[in-house]
């Protein structure tokens, strides 16, 4: 029933903020996501640390077809709700000084892609699954479009596309392996891990699934729609995009992808590493020429987004491992990183690297957590990003040491593209632009001090989470390796 | 049965109401009428009866999809208010051919004998000819009704004439015997059956609107009032789908492999064409006729399968399309004659104007590109389901690329609402389509949600 009521609890929010006209939306918005907040954590509190699937509802949905509307929250599940139910106050928050056209709007389709998100990271049927993940994906189509930057229609209209394109394939892929089911046929999760598939069939249906990850994620040379939409949304869209939805495309990975077709994995596991490699140079040498900062950390985000994928398919203990403690760490990173670009554009106007310069000079408190999120981008031991970058290159490594070898350039990289950010942005001397710039306010520090907590919690603590799904990964590898 | 005859009366008594000065007790006269032939349809469910030597039976196939068709009339109606406003005097006129026209796709449902069929097919089709030409004035709904009439009763003809070379393969009219007839002999050396077959194939495909039968389709709908292209693009069709899939199962399932190639072919095409047209229109309105041609294309994937999976699969999404399809044309209706253009630019803006029209239609429109949270996802999901326990990947795969395609033109519809300056006054809606619109909304997100409700209903 738990996770009912963590599924609904922002839909039904979203129906109250409908009704509400102007300001009050953004605060009920708020009070909701962090009623929600409450609930993650009543869900951590009760979880017991073991492998096993817990506040489990199982209930008949499409009876006659054997589709059960089945959810439930494991270890892994559960870091990524937390992890949702974390970021979405804090996106919330972030926009307070925007003053958004129909906010009620606005707030009510936040709160309805939570819905979506969370129902993605705790669905245990297929068709559950696909069900919210087309249920996130439409709520973030509208804030894009209709409040995003310009060029916005032909840009949001191409994601879309993109992404639904590759879904269809998933949902192919799901209805052919739901007639694979023995007797009445059935689509839940343990159904299709005990199916026996021959090599052959298991090699298309991989990359059946995989497009529809690869674009969610995305992984190279699926990440075209990635900058631009990127860069046009608006910036609590672009939060939602890169800090929760592109983890969609990593969990669906993780939990309908390497344990259904273990054979078609291990096939084509190595195609996969080579472009989430390629995409991880790729990302960091196209970041390094971004003029644009939010531009360059879209692209840094493919790189870093290609760490964890080829972390994913190692298929070993601490490449997956690694995996669930980036994403923890890239969400809390990226978001950080986004809300300080648009702090920055909102007191000069412009995100042009060249026209800064100086801003340290004000503002102490922005450039401590500018500084502190940015050293957790670029894997700096002692923060978040360290621990995850670390356990995955372990695992790339192990897998294949001259991949590791190439994969760890992206901490070499990494520093290139964000101290260079940094030092153009932050240091020199101020002009015209930068003269007047002021430090954080109230609101803003309320949603940066959070995320710099996070960023040493994950990275002097990593066990607090680590723990969390290490039973459930463990589980996982051994139906991988069945 | 009980539902053909009131259905015939109330028709009739209808048009004496239509003596009355004032003709604004016309509308909910015939809404009272629909909602009482829809309750003595339901009487049928459960109840399976046969009548008239079992030339026409009723079971839960037949009830199902009689009301699909009284239900999708019922939330036409009330779009049809400026014709009360404006004092029609033909209004009982119309409305007795639209009962009269439900009268014929009751029929079309279902028939045990090829004559019912015909006869059935004729009914609805004459009144449908009249009714494309209701906008007397107008030149295009002349245009409609003459090129309707005369295509239509070729077609009409045509499906006579393989009836009638069917007669004379199988020496009957009736589905049972020709299936028996048609199974004992050995089809490919029985020209008469296999031309027969063809012929009655090929008018029943006119009639849905499926390629290459198809060319029609957009003028009619286009110069038809856009009320009673709703009616055409749901009713006629539901009844049409409805008929074909009858006809090839109870009939023809024995030599399914004389004619499932040619069906593959025409569904393959259908999709293509509908959907590819679709993409090259600037008029919403014959966006829509496009977009029913593909509709026609997924609902006859249905006919690669006759089990129940099917069955269900044909209902369900025959009701979540009819549904959609009618939000869709009603708010048109609206748009169209506060702005005085069907194009997709008259819907410009419509989010900041008229928030609630721009909702539904978005609701719609989702539906009908197969988006999840309606039914218009679970529809396709179901029949595309059906096709694939046959192992028919191919055509899902043609299939699920053209839904993907469906998803370009039904979105610029949603585009133009929210993402584009408004350009026009705030459009005014009664309270009874504004009602009738949030139903639509309700049930077509209600499918999408538990669609376990609608999925096993027959």
């Amino acid at each position: 029933m738990l996770t009912a009521l963590i599924i609904l609890w922002p839909a039904l929010a979203a129906l109250l903020v409908l009704l509400v006209k102007g300001d009050g939306a953004r605060k009920i918005a708020f009070g909701a996501a962090l009623v929600e907040l409450v609930l993650g954590v009543w869900a951590w509190i009760n979880f017991v640390p073991n492998a096993s699937t817990q506040f489990l509802l199982n209930e008949p949905w499409i009876a006659n077809a054997g589709i059960m509307f089945k959810v439930g929250i494991d270890g892994i599940s559960l870091l990524m709700v937390l992890l949702t139910v974390f970021l979405v106050p804090l996106i919330i928050l972030s926009t307070a000084k925007h003053r958004y056209e129909k906010p009620s709007s606005f707030y009510a389709l936040i709160l309805f892609m939570q819905t979506g998100l969370l129902g993605v990271f705790t669905a245990l049927d297929a068709f559950v699954f696909y069900f919210f993940w087309e249920v996130a994906l439409i709520p973030i189509y509208f804030i894009a479009g209709m409040w995003g930057g310009e060029n916005r229609v032909r840009v949001t209209f191409k994601f879309f596309i993109y992404t639904v394109f590759g879904s269809l394939f998933m949902l192919a892929a799901f209805v052919y392996l739901y007639f694979q089911t023995p007797g009445t046929h059935s689509s839940e999760e343990v159904a299709f891990y005990q199916l026996v598939l021959d090599a052959g069939t298991q090699s298309w249906l991989f990359w059946f699934l995989f497009i529809a990850f690869a674009i969610k994620m995305p992984v190279f040379p699926f990440h075209t729609w990635q900058p631009d939409t990127y860069t046009t949304a608006p910036a609590a869209g672009t939060m939602l995009l890169s800090g929760i939805m592109l983890k969609m495309g990593i969990y669906g990975a993780l939990r309908w992808l390497l344990p259904v077709v273990p054979l078609g994995v291990s096939q084509w596991a190595n195609v996969v590493l080579v472009l989430a490699i390629i995409g991880i140079i790729y990302g960091a040498i196209i970041a390094i020429r971004q003029q644009d900062m939010k531009r360059l950390v879209a692209f840094s985000s493919i790189s870093h987004v290609g760490l964890i994928a080829a972390g994913l398919f190692t298929l070993n203990h601490h490449g997956l491992q690694g995996a669930m403690i980036q994403m923890l760490s890239h969400g809390v990173n990226v978001v950080g990183m986004f809300f300080i670009i648009d702090i920055i554009q909102s007191r000069t106007g412009t995100r042009e690297i060249a026209a800064m310069g100086g801003i340290t000079q004000n503002t102490p408190f922005l450039s401590v957590t500018f500084l502190v999120l940015l050293l957790g981008t670029v894997a700096l031991p002692l923060t978040n990003g360290f621990v995850g970058e670390f356990l995955l290159l372990m695992g790339v490594y192990q897998y294949n040491a001259w991949m590791g070898a190439v994969a760890g350039l992206t901490i070499i990289l990494g520093a290139v593209y964000m101290l260079r950010m940094f030092q153009r942005v932050m240091f020199g001397e101020k002009n015209e632009i930068t003269q007047g710039f002021t430090d954080l306010t109230f609101n803003e520090k309320a949603v940066l001090v959070p995320l710099v907590v996070m960023v040493f919690w994950i990275g002097l603590h990593p066990n607090t989470f680590l723990t969390i799904s290490e039973p459930a990964v463990l589980k996982l590898l051994d139906v991988i390796k069945r | 049965m009980t539902s053909i005859i009131l259905l015939s009366i109330f028709g009739i008594l209808n048009l004496f109401v239509g003596f009355m000065k004032s003709k604004k007790v016309l509308m909910p006269v015939v809404l009272l009428f629909l909602a009482v032939a829809l309750g003595a349809t339901m009487f049928d469910w459960n109840q399976p009866q046969s009548y008239f030597s079992n030339m026409l039976s009723t079971d839960n196939f037949s009830v199902g999809f009689t009301a699909v068709m009284v239900l999708s009339t019922l939330f036409i109606l009330p779009f049809s208010r400026s014709y009360v406003v404006a004092e029609n005097s033909n209004l009982a006129e119309y409305y007795s051919l639209l009962l009269f026209a439900l009268v014929g796709g009751i029929m079309m449902v279902s028939y045990e004998n090829l004559l019912i069929l015909f006869v059935g097919i004729e009914i609805m089709s004459i009144s449908m000819y009249i009714i494309a030409g209701s906008d007397k004035r107008n030149i295009l709904s002349n245009e409609a009704s003459m090129k309707y009439f005369l295509m239509g009763s070729f077609f009409t003809g045509i499906i006579l004439f393989g009836i009638a070379l069917l007669y004379g393969a199988t020496g009957a009219f009736y589905l049972t015997d020709i299936a028996a007839a048609a199974t004992r002999m050995d089809p490919a050396t029985s020209p008469l059956l296999l031309m027969g077959l063809l012929l009655v194939l090929i008018g029943v495909t006119f009639k849905i609107g499926a390629a290459p039968f198809h060319f029609w389709t957009p003028d009619v709908y286009e110069g038809t009032p856009t009320v009673f292209t709703s009616y055409m693009s749901t009713v006629v069709k539901t009844a049409g789908i409805a008929a074909f899939y009858k006809l090839m199962s109870a009939a023809f399932g024995g030599v399914y492999d004389q004619w499932f190639p040619t069906v593959v072919a025409i569904t393959v095409l259908t999709l293509l064409i509908g959907n590819i047209g679709a993409v090259a229109q600037t008029s919403m309105k014959r966006m829509l006729a496009y977009s029913s041609i593909s509709h026609a294309g997924y609902l006859m994937i249905a006919l690669t399968s006759f089990n129940d999976r099917s069955e269900n699969a044909l209902l369900f999404y025959s009701l979540a399309y009819a549904i959609a399809t009618i939000a869709a044309f009603g708010i048109l209706k609206y748009v169209g004659d506060a702005r005085g253009s069907d194009d997709y630019t008259a819907f410009n803006g419509l989010g900041k104007t008229n928030p609630l029209l721009a909702f539904v239609m978005t609701v719609a429109m989702l539906s009908l590109a197969g988006i999840p949270l309606t039914g218009g996802f679970f529809g396709k999901l179901f029949l595309f389901s059906a096709a694939l326990e046959q192992g028919m990947i191919w055509l899902i795969i043609v299939a699920v690329l053209m839904s993907a395609v469906g998803i370009y033109y039904y979105f610029r519809v949603i585009i133009a609402m929210y993402m584009r300056d408004a350009e026009g006054e705030r459009i005014a809606v009664d309270p009874l389509a504004t009602f009738t619109l949030i139903s639509l909304v309700v049930l077509t997100v209600l499918m999408g949600v538990v669609p376990g409700l609608f999925s096993n209903l027959l």
